[in-house]
């Protein structure tokens, strides 16, 4: 059985998670939650393009899903350390106070 | 039931569920329970993935994403000690502006997507696109080079996380 849900509510549905992850990139200070929100944009392109996949049965669009994870993964390894650097130094990870990242 | 058949029921309620929690990732204050909302949207496109039939992705995707990167968060936010709600907050400018932005944004999404056409999923073909063999022959055929890329990627990113991770970089 394959559902029979149109393609728009899953359109509809990636939108909103999207722009909710945008708005929180946008209105939050703390650079984690800015990762987890960068997540949230990720996940609602790969359920876009599970929904597409389906829709055209074409298998092609789950295995990018796969690279998007793999990558979604090494940049939020990546990210993290590169945090966990950062407050180290300046004991914070406050978005305003990376302005200046030479000092 | 009402006119709806349970997948569309099963549809709306992860939908609504997933969008809830993705708004609570957003405006909690303390970053621990962000993450677990943040879980919590995981597992209902997880629920939307075996909606639609892609039963191997929905199971690495909670493998990967609940298991292994938000594990990976808690751990960040437990070593430097943010589990209290003492985060400086923009103010209130900022916020109402990114209100705006991303209203502003949603109604020329909506707007643009409103006129296409209702495609349904299709009720016959292969429902079986989404299962194990299937996406290893695609993935083993067709994309073997690009797979190769990533796990070179993955490996580059591991020594990376190492060398950053250091105390003193020589």
């Amino acid at each position: 059985m394959i559902n029979g849900i149109s393609i728009n509510y899953y359109l509809m549905l990636s939108t909103v998670l999207f722009i909710i992850g945008a708005v929180g990139v946008m209105a939050r200070r703390n650079t984690i939650i800015l990762f987890m929100c960068i997540e949230l944009m990720l996940n609602a392109v790969n359920l876009l393009l599970v929904a597409f996949s389906v829709l055209h049965n074409d298998a092609s669009g789950q295995v990018f899903v796969f690279f998007i994870m793999a990558v979604a993964a090494a940049e939020v390894a990546v990210g993290l350390a590169i945090l966990s650097m950062i407050y180290r130094n300046i004991k914070s990870i406050d978005t305003d106070l990376l302005g200046n990242l030479k000092n | 039931m009402l006119g709806y058949t349970i997948t569309q029921w099963l549809f709306g309620i992860l939908s609504f569920l997933a969008i809830m929690f993705a708004l609570m990732v957003v405006f909690s204050r303390n970053p621990v329970n962000s993450v677990l909302y943040l879980v919590l949207t995981f597992f209902c496109i997880a629920g939307h993935y075996l909606l639609l039939n892609a039963q191997f992705l929905a199971v690495v995707h909670i493998a990967v994403y609940a298991g292994a990167i938000m594990v990976l968060f808690l751990f960040v936010i437990m070593l430097m000690n943010l589990n209290q709600d003492n985060e400086p907050q923009k103010n209130i400018y900022s916020k109402l502006i990114a209100g705006v932005i991303g209203g502003l944004l949603l109604f020329v999404m909506v707007g643009a997507l409103r006129g296409t056409d209702h495609l349904e999923m299709k009720r016959y073909g292969h429902p079986d696109i989404g299962l194990v063999k299937n996406l290893g022959q695609v993935l083993f055929h067709e994309y073997l080079f690009p797979f190769e890329i990533v796990s070179v990627l993955l490996l580059a990113a591991l020594v990376g996380a190492i060398m950053l991770g250091k105390k003193e970089l020589k």
